[in-house]
Order: structure tokens, then C-alpha cells, then sequence
């Protein structure tokens, strides 16, 4: 077929363009623009080349909070997915259970997040929160804000009662397509509990499972509000996450330079690990 | 292999039925003989695939008793009763090669390996599928993966039973043919115990030596094809079975004369019952004649499919196919005459004479 020319044409993509330059474009470029000058204020900027770049990727800093964001991440996923799995195994397929339960799962899912970083910073004080205060009956010294360790151990309960139900919903979706003449073929087949989730429902999840996984390792690398209403990042800065950091640097501290270089990398990371994920997604489509 | 009995068996789906409405399986009561092949036939929703079901263990029957050889086994699992069913629609574990597909019954019943292997590649050629042993399931096309569903069922040697529930209706009609003779070998060669569920009354003459014909949850005939062609015990049988099925008409009995409209045919038998209720004789198209003497007809479409010609005629209001001959004639002025070879009496839809 002849293909028609007209450069006018381009003139509809001008909306859509200035949408996307305002939003994303210019605002990414102040970003970058920053990141390669130094200014002592008065709107006065220096040349400095990648000489922040060099300086965070360089900093102890920046390689602690990178750490215990990946370490973060690693955890909850750990938790998060194999928990999801077994509760949407266990929800009920049919009758007045299924929106009992969904509803149920959904809820969490609804809340805002500094709402549930402030729900769990009253649940876990010790004075008068009902979980901080029943540990400490109890006779459990549990103090989230002194020891680093209560401190992980509060946030990491936090978002996996935030967010398990994600991956809860999303298993499920996967679950109930699987036609019935599947598990009645298992039956007359002779298969185990077990062979029948992993030949018949964990292929079936696969790939909402791949969804889960990526939509919860970026949002937990990514996480800000909830530990910041918690802990602050604190105690020291044993919970101090990228974006927390990230804050400090640019707000706290005013350092424009060293923040902007700090936010270029970190998007490239999270730029780099969805490309990984995608990848992954597409070449396992393809084997299909 | 076993013989099936079942004993007053009945099956609602809703809980606490009250009237016949209620059961989606009425009253069956039956005994299938040992290595027999039957073919349950019916229209779709007749309660077909909840008496398979029932068999295999997957539905618990509302009342009634399974016995296999005797042995009463309502109350075991499908596990329990050995039994190899293949579904309507292709049911495949996607991550396993084809070879495991098969292997996986059993495999999950702990049968030595080497012995696996035996049977596995027996069953891979009878499908016809020995190239693609190792290639994973999820790749294959929609008969391909049927084919593999059959074969698991096949691969079992010991089992009391096999189930087919419409397993042909994804399959084109060429493999159809293919696979109906080769479960019809197997069956020879085996002794299996065979029951198939179809709504295609070819596959269910061809495959079968029983055919079992069901109605809104009832069992209304079983017998060989020919005894369904020649003497269906009910009206529902004639219609069913047969292309076009049997002509029905309704009628006065006066001694050894059936009145039809203001015609009178010659009974076989004098001695009709006087049987109560709605009074309807049936004959198949195959047994009209189509000449110069008998009742004039008027002709209302005459269908050429090839062999034979099917002439819808009327008499008076009655609509009445005959099958004619490819070579035969149509008279200017037709008439039709009832061969009291084919003649059955209906009293209330059930067969009350005839020859």
C-alpha cells in the first residue's frame, strides 16, 4: 500500500509532547542540570562535571542506605510472596466467603500510607500502642525506637500487612481461572496435594506472579512515608532508606548537587532492574 | 476391569430436593457388564455427564449405591477406585514434557520406572505422538493436546474402568474417525471396560456394542444400535436416533387398524393392546413407501443428500419423511404406504407394541 506523507501530521503529537515535557522532560532536566554544577547560592552555578556522581557513588552513605534498601526489599518479597501464594490457596472459591474475603484483602490496600505509617507508629509505642504495650506486659522489651532491630522488625511487619494483599489478589485472579476439569483430572490422575500446586496451580500463577514480584520489589525499593512517619529513618539511621536519604540530602541538608546526582542514579537503578523484569517477562512469554 | 453396578442411583445438584424436578439424575438402576463398551447418549444437560461423573467418584450421588464387582465403593475417592477419565476439553500439565504428561499417573501411584517407561511408549505410539516425547506440552495444538489427555487415560492398564466424556469435540473429523476405531481396537484387544458420553449419535453407534440413551435425567433405552433403530423404546429414541429420526403421529387403535386422520393402516399384530393415554405410532422414514398406492400425500421439499433423497410429504396435517432410493422415481400423484415391519405403538411416549 502507498503510504501517505504529511508532515503536518507531527502537529498531533504537539499535545502529548508538551504533556510529557512538562511533566517529566523539564522537570528531569533541572534534575540534571543540578547535578553537573555546584552553586553557593545568589542563583550563582559552577561547572562541576561528574564530580558529584563521583562523590555519592563513592559515599559509605549512599552504599549503606543502598543496602539496607536491598536487604529491605529481599525480605518482604521473601515474606510477601510465599505468604500471598498460601492465602489465596486457602481463600474460598465460591459462596458467601469470596467477598467476605476480598473485601477483607482489599482493605489494607485502601489506606493511605503515612495513614498506615501512623497506624502502626501508635499500634507499636509502648505507652499506650496495643501491640507495644502487650509485648511490654508481657515482659518482651520491644522499643522501635531505641533498638534497631524492633525498628526493622516494625517496618517489615508493616508492609507485609500492607502489601501482602497485592499479591494475595493477585494469585487469587490466577487461581480462579484454572478451569474445575484441571483438579478433576488430578484427582483421577492420582496427584498429591503438593503435585497439584506445582504442575497445575503455580504454572497457572506464573505469570501474576512476575507481576507481584516487580510491582513489590520497585514499590519497596522506592518506599518513603511509612518507616518516615515510624521511625524517621532512625534509630541512627538503621532504617534510613534510599529515598529517605535521598530527602535528607536534598531538604535537610540543601547539598542540590550531590541530591540531584543521588536522584539520577537511583532512577537508573530502578530504570535498569525493571528492564531486567521486563526481559525476563517477555523471554518467558516467548518460551510459551 | 469390573463390572458396574448401579443401584437406584439418583442425583441432585441443590440441597434437600423435594420433587422429580429436583434430580438432575432420576432413578437409575443398571448393571454394565465387564469389558462391555457402552456409549451414554443423549441431548446436552440429559444428566449424561453426572452419571460419568457419578462412576468416577468426582460427584457423590445424592441416593443410591455404586458397587464395582460387587464391592460397594459409593463412599471412596476417585483415587480409591481406579478409574481413567478423559474430559471434553484437553486438560495438560503445561510445564511437563509430553512424555511426563503420561507418565504422571502413574508415577503418582508408584509404579517402577522401567515399567513406566513400557507403557508410556506403548501409549505414545497408539496416539501417534512418539516425536514429541520430549517436547514440552504447552507447545502443542488443540487435538495434540487431547490426543495426550486420552493417552493418560490410557496409559493405566489396570483400571476398573475408562471414562470418555465428549472426548472428541475438540478434534477434526478426519483424527476423529482415527481415534474412535483406535479406542474401538483397544477395546477389543483389552477387554477394557469402556464408557463414552456423546451427543453425536454416530460416535455413539460406531464405538458402542450398548448404547444407552438418556432423557431429562431418565435412562430410556439401552440396547445395540440396531435394537434403538428398530424398536426404540420410546418416542424420544426415535426422534434421537436416526437421520431424520422417526416419524410420530398420533392415532385411534380400532382392533387390528390404526386410524390416522381419515386414513386406516394394517397393524403387524392383530392383538394391540388397548393401552390408555396419548396413542402414537411411530415408523421410520426407511420403512415408507413411496408409489402409486396406499394414502395420497402431498410433497412438501425433497432434500438430496447424495445416497438417498429425504421427501418431507404431508398427510392431511401430518408431516411424514421417506427415504428414497437415488435411482427411484416420484410419482406425479404420491402415495405412501407403511411397511408393518417398521410399525411401533406408543402409549404416552413409551413403546406399547408393535412387531
Amino acid at each position: 500500500m502507498e503510504k501517505t506523507w504529511n508532515n503536518k501530521a507531527w502537529f498531533m503529537v504537539l499535545p502529548v509532547l508538551l504533556l510529557v515535557a512538562f511533566s517529566a522532560v523539564i522537570p528531569l532536566m533541572t534534575v540534571v542540570n543540578y547535578s553537573v554544577q555546584d552553586t553557593f547560592g545568589n542563583n550563582q552555578f559552577f561547572w562541576a562535571g561528574a564530580e558529584w556522581f563521583d562523590e555519592v557513588l563513592h559515599s559509605e552513605r549512599f552504599h549503606a542506605s543502598l543496602g539496607r534498601n536491598l536487604i529491605f526489599s529481599a525480605i518482604i518479597l521473601l515474606i510477601e510472596i510465599p505468604l500471598g501464594i498460601v492465602i489465596a490457596l486457602n481463600m474460598p472459591r465460591k459462596g458467601w466467603g469470596v467477598p467476605v474475603c476480598l473485601v477483607l484483602m482489599a482493605l489494607p490496600l485502601l489506606i493511605p500510607w503515612n495513614v498506615v505509617g501512623t497506624i502502626w507508629q501508635v499500634f507499636g509505642r509502648v505507652d499506650i500502642g496495643l501491640l507495644g504495650h502487650t509485648l511490654a506486659n508481657l515482659g518482651i522489651n520491644y522499643n522501635y525506637v531505641q533498638n534497631p532491630m524492633h525498628a526493622w522488625f516494625t517496618v517489615i511487619i508493616m508492609d507485609v500487612w500492607h502489601w501482602t494483599s497485592l499479591v494475595v489478589l493477585l494469585c487469587y485472579a490466577g487461581l480462579v481461572s484454572i478451569p474445575d476439569a484441571f483438579y478433576q483430572a488430578a484427582k483421577i490422575d492420582g496427584a498429591s496435594r503438593w503435585a497439584v500446586f506445582r504442575y497445575i496451580q503455580l504454572p497457572k500463577m506464573n505469570r501474576v506472579l512476575l507481576i507481584a514480584v516487580l510491582l513489590r520489589f520497585m514499590d519497596s525499593f522506592m518506599i518513603y512515608t511509612e518507616p518516615f512517619v515510624v521511625t524517621g529513618g532512625g534509630p541512627g539511621n538503621s532504617t534510613t532508606f534510599l529515598s529517605i536519604d535521598l530527602v535528607k540530602v536534598a531538604v535537610g541538608q540543601f547539598d542540590l548537587g550531590p541530591a540531584a546526582a543521588m536522584s539520577i542514579i537511583y532512577f537508573l537503578i530502578i530504570l535498569l532492574l525493571s528492564w531486567v523484569f521486563y526481559t525476563v517477562m517477555t523471554n518467558y512469554d516467548a518460551e510459551r | 476391569m469390573a463390572r458396574i453396578d448401579l443401584n437406584h442411583i439418583r442425583h441432585a445438584y441443590g440441597p434437600n430436593p423435594k420433587s422429580d424436578k429436583d434430580y438432575a439424575l432420576k432413578e437409575v438402576h443398571h448393571s454394565w457388564e465387564d469389558g462391555g463398551a457402552y456409549a451414554l447418549l443423549g441431548p446436552s444437560g440429559c444428566g449424561k455427564t453426572t452419571l460419568l461423573n457419578i462412576i468416577s467418584g468426582l460427584i457423590h450421588p445424592s441416593h443410591g449405591q455404586l458397587l464395582f464387582d460387587g464391592q460397594d465403593v459409593t463412599n471412596l475417592s476417585t483415587q480409591e477406585r481406579n478409574i481413567a477419565q478423559v474430559f471434553q476439553f484437553p486438560v495438560i500439565y503445561d510445564t511437563m514434557t509430553v512424555y511426563d504428561n503420561l507418565a504422571f499417573p502413574l508415577r503418582n501411584r508408584g509404579v517402577p520406572e522401567p515399567e513406566i517407561d513400557r507403557k508410556v511408549r506403548e501409549t505414545l505410539d497408539m496416539i501417534d505422538l512418539a516425536s514429541w516425547a520430549n517436547k514440552k506440552a504447552r507447545g502443542l495444538t488443540a487435538d495434540q493436546k487431547q490426543k495426550i489427555s486420552l493417552g493418560r487415560g490410557l496409559v493405566r492398564s489396570d483400571v476398573n474402568a475408562i471414562l470418555f466424556d465428549e472426548p472428541l469435540t475438540v478434534i477434526d473429523p478426519h483424527m476423529k474417525w482415527v481415534l474412535r476405531s483406535q479406542l474401538k481396537q483397544l477395546h477389543q484387544r483389552f477387554g477394557y471396560t469402556m464408557v463414552y458420553v456423546t451427543h453425536d449419535q454416530t460416535e455413539a453407534l460406531t464405538f458402542a456394542q450398548k448404547v444407552v440413551v438418556m432423557y431429562d435425567g431418565e435412562i430410556v433405552q439401552i440396547g445395540t444400535p440396531e435394537e434403538l433403530f428398530e424398536r426404540p423404546r420410546h418416542t424420544f429414541v426415535g426422534y434421537f436416533i436416526g437421520s431424520p429420526g422417526m416419524n410420530v403421529m398420533p392415532v385411534t387403535l380400532l382392533g387390528g387398524m390404526a386410524q390416522i386422520g381419515g386414513h386406516q393402516v394394517q397393524l403387524p399384530s392383530p392383538a394391540m393392546p388397548t393401552a390408555a393415554g396419548k396413542i402414537e405410532l411411530g415408523i421410520r422414514p426407511e420403512y415408507v413407501r413411496l408409489g402409486r398406492q396406499g394414502m395420497p400425500v402431498k410433497i412438501a421439499k425433497i432434500e438430496d443428500i447424495g445416497r438417498h433423497k429425504i421427501v418431507r410429504t404431508r398427510l392431511e396435517n401430518q408431516e411424514i419423511a421417506v427415504i428414497v432410493g437415488e435411482g427411484q422415481d416420484i410419482p406425479a400423484e404420491p402415495h405412501i404406504a407403511f411397511d408393518p415391519k417398521g410399525i411401533n405403538i406408543y402409549a404416552d411416549s413409551w413403546r406399547v407394541g408393535g412387531q
